[in-house]
């Protein structure tokens, strides 16, 4: 694997383009920048076009014969299919105003990442088959032919993009460049050209159920663990049932939540918080996975993956569904699901069993976040909470982009850490809410052997939480998103190690007081509590 | 993707040098991973990767780091039973190099 640069090396951004027109300037696939080949396997897996052994530092990527055909016949398609994506194939001005919105071109200082430039590698060929200006001028009309050198820079940008769509915030058309990527992804896909940490999860959640390949017993047992270690933090005994059906409620999250710390001790939250409530709910290890990287694949297979939450609360027969803390998930739920595998008529509007409170913004797909669940129940003071016992975190809140960008959480996550933490401090107010920085690692963007690019790209959301830890003494970095939860560990460990990542039931979970516990003398990490001692 | 040869049987890679498919593995190439981890192998390395290999059996998958941690500091005694050990007896990381040598695929997805 290739060795990470030091934080002092990385930090040197150098802005000054390179010296030869766009067009003409290669595409050099540096080891640390780009992701590992999608394997045969999982290719099949999920019965993807072109399954076979192949890797990006080949030449030759074992392509059908026909390639440029498919991939012509795809543009085709898509275009007339979305209307958007003609749309914006057409109207951009390039005025620039995205140009340094994109933390890919902050953190590389890449002009091919400026969201502009990264539309025009596929724009420049939509000129070339598709318009009469660029069928006649060819070039003066910044037009060129697909080669193969072309479809290996679309590669290389494609997946150096993690779809977060800040750029469309500042674009004055509106256009957003995340579907351009989603559609240079798809079209990337007729040809098996995937990353494997994309295709491995997508593959294993259509064939197992969820991304890390958790298969019904492992997932148990990992639950499992977890209320060993609540036993013991809280002296407490939790149930929760698996599979059951005529529940009231099905809880779907990522399956990050069950398996990767720091997310397992958000999973411990939930767990405490129903079983505080009495909730009548149940697992899945059938839907046991909210994310969907299907989505980073085409619009296809993020259909099928998702496919499985309606068909899992219908056999159970249960009223409605609870989703985790997970970003691209509720993307997927707010903009697409109804479309795709609704209408949820057999589903009702979720109302809180506790307060009353009918979530009417959920109507068209009963599905409630547990941000906006959980706020409801603070709101309405059904909960008993300790805030005192996160007094050692001074606390910054991360807008997930797809939460933040993506259906308007923004207010819930804050009011709830508001109430479960006495210290909380923004970040400055360009690099939150809609305006977020990106973690630089989602849309499937976060394996090991990408974290050259991972760091960079992740740049200016460090440096914002570096600024609070400079001004606040921040330690402690909150985030509703499993990828987030991975991701900004490493990106922290990187660029600002003294600062921790939790999810927002992490740090409730702290806090809840609940009814019969024993003393706490930890937190869920089993780290003591400050000011606490043993009886 | 590549080939290796270790004592006259030929194994498949992957881009990260992990094996390919988890059943091939033996002592041989158990011992090929640990050199080229530059790891010598004692009693305390063994006992992880066994546990990784027993794990695996019954569910398919690389433990949890914590179940590794909780584990290892049953058999070895508490003060075993913590990351930094693990990270003593494999300094680039227990999921990474451990792993490797008890030839299980690395977890994928938001991890």
């Amino acid at each position: 694997m290739a060795k990470l640069p030091k934080p002092e090396e990385l930090g040197k951004v150098d802005y000054i383009p390179p010296m030869t027109p766009w067009m003409e300037t290669p595409v050099e696939f540096k080891p640390g920048t780009f992701c590992n080949a999608a394997k045969e396997k999982s290719l099949a897996g999920l019965d993807m076009p072109n399954a076979r052994k192949w890797s990006v530092k080949d030449d030759d990527w074992q392509l059908p014969e026909n390639w440029q055909e498919i991939i012509m016949e795809g543009l085709r398609d898509r275009l007339d299919k979305y209307r958007s994506l003609r749309l914006f194939m057409d109207i951009c001005v390039r005025c620039g105003a995205c140009a340094d919105k994109c933390h890919f071109f902050i953190g590389t200082g890449d002009p091919k990442n400026m969201p502009v430039l990264r539309a025009e590698l596929l724009r420049s060929v939509y000129r070339n088959d598709f318009t009469t200006a660029g069928k006649i001028f060819g070039k003066f009309a910044g037009a060129r032919k697909l080669t193969i050198d072309v479809l290996k820079e679309w590669w290389y940008y494609f997946f150096q993009c993690t779809e977060c769509r800040r750029c469309s915030v500042f674009c004055p058309y509106g256009i957003d460049t995340a579907e351009i990527t989603i559609i240079g992804r798809e079209l990337l896909n007729l040809l098996g050209l995937n990353i494997d940490w994309i295709m491995g999860p997508a593959s294993a959640c259509y064939n197992k159920g969820n991304h890390l390949g958790l298969e019904p017993h492992t997932f148990k047992s990992s639950i499992e663990f977890f209320l060993d270690d609540l036993k013991d933090i809280t002296g407490i005994n939790i149930e929760p049932s698996f599979n059951r059906k005529g529940a009231e409620i099905l809880f779907v999250t990522p399956s990050g939540d069950v398996f990767a710390d720091p997310g397992t001790y958000t999973c411990m939250g939930y767990l405490m918080l129903f079983h505080e409530l009495g909730l009548d709910y149940t697992w899945s290890t059938y839907a046991s996975e909210g994310g969907n990287f299907g989505f980073f694949t085409s619009f296809e297979a993020a259909k099928k993956l998702n496919y499985k939450i309606y068909a899992e609360a219908k056999r159970l027969g249960v009223k409605y569904i609870i989703g985790g803390e997970c970003g691209h998930m509720w993307r997927l739920l707010n903009q697409y699901m109804d479309t795709w595998n609704g209408p949820a008529d057999f589903l009702e509007v979720p109302v809180s069993p506790i307060t009353g409170t009918r979530f009417e913004n959920t109507k068209s797909t009963k599905m409630v976040h547990i941000a906006e669940f959980t706020a409801d129940l603070i709101r309405h003071g059904k909960l008993n909470l300790d805030p005192s016992r996160n007094d050692h975190l001074n606390v910054t809140f991360h807008d997930s982009c797809n939460t933040s960008r993506g259906m308007g959480i923004l207010e819930e996550p804050r009011y709830i850490i508001n109430k479960v933490c006495k210290n909380f401090y923004e970040m400055p107010e360009n690099t939150i809410r809609e305006k977020t920085f990106c973690c630089g690692s989602g849309s499937g963007l976060n394996a090991s052997e990408n974290m050259e690019m991972r760091m960079k790209a992740g740049l200016p959301r460090a440096n914002a939480v570096k600024y609070v830890r400079d001004q606040h003494n921040v330690n402690m970095l909150a985030n509703i998103c499993a990828i987030d939860r991975a991701a900004l560990t490493a990106l922290m460990t990187y660029w600002v190690p003294d600062v921790t990542v939790a999810g927002v039931h992490e740090l409730l979970g702290n806090a809840l007081v609940m009814k019969g516990e024993k003393k706490r003398i930890t937190d869920l990490r089993g780290e003591p509590l400050p000011g606490v001692e043993e009886d | 993707m590549s080939e290796i040869e270790v004592a006259g049987k030929t194994y498949e890679l992957d881009e990260d040098g992990f094996l390919v498919d988890p059943e091939e593995w033996n002592m041989d190439i158990a011992k090929y991973f640990a050199e080229v981890e530059e790891i010598e192998m004692t009693e305390a390395h063994w006992e992880v990767v066994n546990f990784l290999r027993d794990y695996f059996k019954q569910f398919n998958i690389a433990p949890m780091i914590k179940i590794l941690v909780k584990e290892i500091g049953k058999k070895m005694g508490p003060d075993k039973g913590n990351t930094k050990y693990l990270y003593q007896l494999y300094p680039s990381g227990p999921a990474k190099q451990a792993c490797k040598i008890a030839g299980l695929p690395k977890p994928t997805g938001c991890v």
